[in-house]
């Protein structure tokens, strides 16, 4: 699972730093492991994010298939609000600036 | 334990007197494993002065500990990068108090609500929302310990010294889910 994100950072890091890295957007990411429940998440991301059902229920299939999702966006201090609720939640979350 | 049901704004249960043993010791060994942990941090006078607490800048290396307190970026073992290191050690030191405070907060929910011979359990829903967590953070940990994984067995067999455990583990695995499909209801 270490893989994308490799790859995503040694593109990252070149273009941000002409770009301005402290304007990119932040990102929470949810990473699956085997213990949360399929339901459980989709409730936390419904509870923490006010997202419809469809939508949780489409992140949560991410974090299950893909190994991860993009849960939320914004500011570094919004993301890492964010990332707080997930972990108090239980949830594997990490946060990263949007490649 | 029979299945949650919803009433109105609360959600009603019965554990048995052996099942409140078992969850009630779980929840008691977390809050343990997290307070000595927030002694190892010893506070230091400013942060007295100021109320501002600061929690440790490593994450621990006992493995429970370490799925219970996440750090906040996603560390490459192999290729960690500098800046990323420095952001997770000054994240972590500023959440980490708070998350222990809301993991020792919603343990105290289910302690306070389920009593220890057993019984009728009702919940308002946040209070049911306080059991979810402490449910999941039990199942953490224990799955940490019993390296649950998606190939882990419904059942051990019986001489297995890890299949009682397992046992609890998928006991608690439909308390929450039940709980789960009750609130939503």
């Amino acid at each position: 699972m270490s893989t994308p994100l490799e790859a995503e950072q040694t593109q990252v890091e070149p273009i941000g730093a002409e770009l301005g890295a402290e304007d990119k957007p932040w990102q929470a990411i949810v990473w699956n492991d085997p213990v949360n429940l399929m339901s459980y998440v989709t409730y936390v991301f419904q509870k923490l994010f006010g997202y419809s059902r469809d939508h949780a229920t489409k992140l949560m299939l991410d974090v299950h298939h893909k190994g991860k999702a993009v849960v939320s966006w914004g500011t570094k201090e919004k993301v890492e609000g964010d990332v707080a609720k997930l972990h108090a939640a239980g949830l594997w979350a990490t946060m990263q600036q949007a490649p | 334990m029979k299945d949650w049901k919803r009433k109105g704004d609360h959600v009603v249960s019965e554990f048995a007197q052996q099942e409140a043993a078992v969850l009630r010791g779980l929840l008691r060994h977390i809050d343990d494993v997290l307070r000595a942990r927030v002694d190892e941090t010893p506070q230091d006078e400013l942060a007295e002065l100021t109320g501002m607490r600061s929690g440790p800048t490593t994450a621990p290396d006992d493995p429970v500990l370490s799925r219970l307190l996440p750090d906040f970026h996603r560390i490459d073992p192999d290729q960690p990068s500098e800046e990323d290191l420095e952001s997770a050690a000054a994240l972590r030191s500023l959440h980490e108090p708070e998350l222990i405070d809301a993991k020792l907060g919603v343990a105290s929910v289910v302690l306070e609500t389920l009593p220890s011979e057993g019984g009728e359990v009702t919940l308002d829903l946040e209070q049911a929302d306080a059991w979810l967590a402490a449910i999941n953070d039990v199942r953490l940990a224990l799955g940490t310990v019993l390296d649950v994984n998606e190939e882990t067995p419904e059942e051990l067999p019986e001489d297995d010294p890890q299949a009682s455990h397992l046992g609890v583990y998928h006991w608690l695995t439909y308390v929450q889910e039940s709980l789960i499909q009750a609130v939503s209801a």
